[in-house]
């Protein structure tokens, strides 16, 4: 269960951001997890909560978006989803293949902001 | 007076810090020509013994050392410690795997370019070390006949992140009427193309395939850094 480590560095990086941008307040947090990422989903989505309690991002939503795991098919000579994670092979054509063209990401993509209402003394 | 909420880009890799931590001692280990390989498995998989006997043997021709992560006791250090190779515990209390940066402050101070082999023992645990890269050249995915055939179906992604697997406890196989071939076949479900060794710490059987390819792969990996060397010189002719 490292999920609780990964929201607060997410929330740690929304806060730098929102920082650097000139203090300004962050509504949703939009996550780029891939399935081969290691982290799962609802865990990520109940430690944000906790991660962000007293900190500049209460409130605020952690908006997720899946990636499913894509190969490059020898076979095919295209990119390919896999038939699931338990096999490793070409949904299309069936060739096992390793090669991983996406599915690892863990990556915070944007950031929903806006002024605060009245500036926070 | 309120303004608009906006989306503003940002492409920020949330593992950033452990990815340069992990750049950072993955150019140390170049530099130092160390061959440094990490081990991950369930807890009770076998791996400290595993390790010991890996380190027993390796030594007795090669310069090796071993960093061990354990959640609370220090119990494997004591016991790879018979190995005689030079042991360091990182305890990581409540922390589920080891992060790059533990492992920097743990080799503070080593003297890399006078080892061969580093041997890095995460924490027992399936799912959470397969997101942290710790600079290693080659990541062991270790697993015992007595977890069953279906490991690799319930951990794919640890055996997506590891570059070999190990099945260990083999003298054991009858006994719990392990299927070879069901392991085997599970695992090339979840990483097709990947090399599989079989063998007993305990009775040593198969240890020397094992550890003739480690050896392999460190003669390759100084036989690469021999050449890149060597270009260098001609280019500066």
């Amino acid at each position: 269960m490292h999920e609780l480590s990964i929201a607060m560095s997410i929330v740690e990086m929304a806060e730098e951001e929102a920082e650097r941008r000139g203090d300004v307040r962050v509504n949703a947090v939009h996550l780029k997890l891939g399935a081969l990422s290691g982290v799962v989903k609802e865990a990520l989505l109940s430690s944000y909560e906790m991660a962000c309690e007293d900190t500049a991002l209460q409130g605020s939503r952690l908006i997720i978006e899946e990636v499913p795991v894509v190969v490059f098919c020898s076979s095919c000579r295209a990119e390919r989803p896999v038939s699931s994670v338990q096999l490793f092979c070409c949904a299309e054509c069936g060739t096992p293949t390793s090669e991983i063209v996406q599915g690892k990401e863990l990556e915070v993509v944007a950031l929903e902001i806006e002024e605060w209402a009245h500036n926070p003394v | 007076m309120g303004s608009q909420p906006r989306l503003v880009e940002v492409r920020k890799n949330v593992l950033k810090q452990n990815d340069l931590a992990a750049r950072a001692l993955r150019e140390r280990f170049r530099a130092a020509g160390v061959f440094v390989v990490s081990l991950v498995s369930s807890p009770g998989s076998g791996k400290t013994m595993f390790l010991e006997k890996t380190l027993t043997l390796l030594r007795q021709n090669y310069r090796v050392a071993a960093l061990v992560g354990d959640l609370a006791t220090e119990n494997d250090a004591v016991r790879l410690a018979r190995s005689r190779a030079p042991v360091k515990q990182i305890t990581t209390g409540t922390l589920c795997h080891l992060e790059a940066a533990m492992v920097q402050a743990a080799l503070e101070g080593w003297a890399l370019n006078q080892l061969d082999f580093l041997f890095i023992e995460n924490v027992g645990n399936l799912v959470c070390p397969s997101s942290y890269d710790l600079g290693e050249n080659l990541r062991l995915v270790l697993i015992s006949v007595t977890e069953g055939e279906d490991k690799p179906l319930k951990y794919p992604t640890i055996f997506n992140s590891a570059d070999v697997a190990v099945v260990t406890k083999m003298d054991l196989a009858p006994a719990v009427e392990f299927d070879w071939h069901a392991a085997y076949g599970n695992i090339q479900a979840v990483r097709p193309g990947m090399q599989v060794l079989k063998l007993s710490a305990k009775s040593g059987d198969g240890m020397d395939e094992y550890l003739g390819f480690l050896t392999e792969r460190l003669h390759e990996l100084r036989a690469t850094a021999a050449a890149s060397k060597e270009n260098v010189a001609h280019g500066l002719k």
